[in-house]
């Protein structure tokens, strides 16, 4: 389970991202989390497995506080949540099989990851996944050569063999078109259902939210504004969160994003310290 | 109905202001024209000089491969074996030194040390290094083995660590995200990405070497310079055209074999 507790981020430039934000994720629940641009989405997500550094609140995965943890404590954090990327993300270069092994990364030593030894039991699991996600076929091409749905299920595939106890999902949908993001987004429910995986599902499209949504969260400005089945998610509840037109959210959206990168960008940094 | 111009002249850029414009172009006219009065020519030298310049020029129009071939076999192994081993230590020092040189992925300190020792490679040119070189261990191709790795450090790292700050940072928060540890990061986000262009460079550096290999081996470091120097200095003027023959023939040899290898490996 899943519980975030008084969440706030402040950029440095002052910008405040995400303000006082709590909300809990039971076992096997698959939360949408909806807002305009710039309304801490992409934010909150990267919080919880701390890409994105939060200025102060909790974040409990299954009773141990992420927030505060020192590097070590947080690549152990890290390999229990899964996270899938709206680009997907993949490291183009490698084959599908090592992009999907990479999800061992933190389980392995440098030198098994270096030599590309995996133990028996990753590589079955490996396999098994691709198998799930239809790309048995395509283990040993490289990642560049695949379709964009195919890199998605990939993605997913690399997620799951972390053997995550939370996904952590960033627009999956946001670079597919509508038949491969209906089918992507079905694959990720029933992966969810089948392994009882709680799961934050960042989502721009609303009507595809609140087809495969248990549960949807709005974002406005850093707060969380609706809390509550699709069923609730009415006009006047999407009106409160998108606002009839918001200029400057939109433009704020990209500030975020690019906050975000040097955040990133200055936690690698760190961690080579 | 409004008419519209139908002539346009693009406006000026920098200096505005006609003045300005005038001004300048006749300041940098009076300073060439003062410039050149200062180089004084020796029209009677140059007289005689043409005739030197024509056993040159006829020297390489019939290059005598043979008479001094021991020599120039010697020093050419000399020199490709310099390229070879100096390209390779290069390497393998510019690497770690490119790594830490690159602001994403190193921290603060060990990347200004980094930055400082790529930027004293690259201040000292080749023939300065080698000179320095010589002095220290004597005439020959330990000196220009040595000159040639210091000179690689500083092309290959800074070239390798402005790479790496160009990566796709998404595939190595991808990478990070799995609990990946720096290592880790480094093997399987950041390398895969940069590697087809270290090649590249490190193949590329490679044909550079073989020409630097030359110019050094005048100033003493050995090789084929040293060879094409001595055959210079006894006016030989055909073997100096066989070994820059050579030399040329061997840097197309690379060129091509290079680029070829780097469409390759795309």
């Amino acid at each position: 389970m899943l519980s975030v507790e008084n969440l706030t981020k402040t950029y440095k430039t002052g910008d405040k991202a995400l303000s006082d934000v709590s909300f809990s994720v039971e076992k096997g629940q698959v939360v949408g989390l909806i807002g305009p641009s710039g309304a801490g989405k992409s934010s909150l997500i990267r919080c919880v497995n701390r890409l994105v550094e939060p200025t102060s609140g909790a974040i409990k995965l299954n009773g141990t506080d992420l927030v505060g943890l020192g590097a070590g404590d947080l690549r152990r954090a890290r390999r229990r949540i899964g996270m899938i990327f709206q680009e997907y993300a993949l490291v183009e270069r490698l084959t599908v099989m090592e992009n999907v092994l990479s999800g061992r990364l933190g389980y392995v030593s440098f030198w098994q990851s270096f030599t590309r030894r995996y133990p028996g039991s990753d590589i079955e699991r490996a396999y098994r996944l691709l198998d799930r996600v239809g790309l048995m076929a395509h283990a040993d091409k490289r990642a560049d050569a695949l379709s964009g749905g195919q890199r998605q299920r990939v993605g997913i595939a690399r997620a799951l063999s972390q053997e995550p106890e939370l996904l952590l999902v960033d627009e999956p949908t946001a670079s597919l078109d509508p038949k491969t993001s209906r089918q992507i987004m079905r694959l990720l429910i029933e992966i969810c259902q089948e392994r009882d995986l709680p799961a934050i599902v960042n989502i721009h499209d609303v009507p595809l939210a609140q087809q495969f949504m248990q549960r949807i969260i709005g974002l406005r400005a850093g707060q969380v504004v609706f809390d509550g089945t699709p069923d609730q998610l009415t006009e006047d509840v999407l009106t409160t969160i998108y606002g009839a037109e918001d200029w400057t959210a939109m433009r704020k959206g990209t500030e975020e994003d690019e906050q975000a990168e040097r955040d990133a960008a200055r936690e690698m940094a760190r961690l080579g310290a | 109905m409004t008419s519209y111009p139908t002539t346009w002249k693009r406006p000026p850029q920098i200096f505005k202001h006609r003045g300005w414009r005038i001004g300048l172009q006749l300041a940098v006219l009076v300073w060439f024209v003062l410039a050149i009065g200062t180089i004084d020519a020796n029209w009677e030298r140059i007289a005689a000089g043409m005739e030197r310049g024509l056993r040159f020029v006829q020297g390489f129009l019939q290059p005598d491969f043979t008479s001094r071939w021991s020599d120039i076999y010697g020093g050419l192994i000399e020199s490709l074996t310099m390229t070879f081993t100096s390209t390779i230590v290069g390497i393998a020092i510019s690497v770690p030194i490119g790594i830490g040189a690159a602001r994403n992925v190193a921290p603060r300190a060990v990347y200004y040390v980094c930055r400082g020792i790529i930027a004293v490679s690259r201040a000292l040119q080749e023939v300065i290094v080698a000179i320095f070189f010589v002095a220290m261990f004597g005439f020959g191709p330990f000196a220009g083995f040595l000159t040639l790795s210091f000179a690689t450090i500083g092309f290959i790292a800074k070239l390798l660590a402005e790479d790496i700050e160009d990566i796709d940072e998404t595939q190595a928060e991808a990478i990070r995200a799995t609990g990946a540890s720096w290592w880790q990061l480094i093997n399987y986000a950041v390398q895969p990405q940069v590697m087809p262009r270290l090649i590249g460079l490190s193949l590329y550096r490679f044909d550079i070497n073989f020409r630097e290999s030359a110019v050094i081996g005048i100033v003493g470091a050995g090789g084929i310079g040293a060879t094409l120097n001595t055959a210079i200095d006894r006016y030989e003027y055909d073997s100096a055209g066989a070994i820059l023959l050579i030399i040329i023939g061997i840097v197309l040899i690379a060129e091509y074999g290079s680029s070829y290898l780097r469409k390759f490996l795309q």
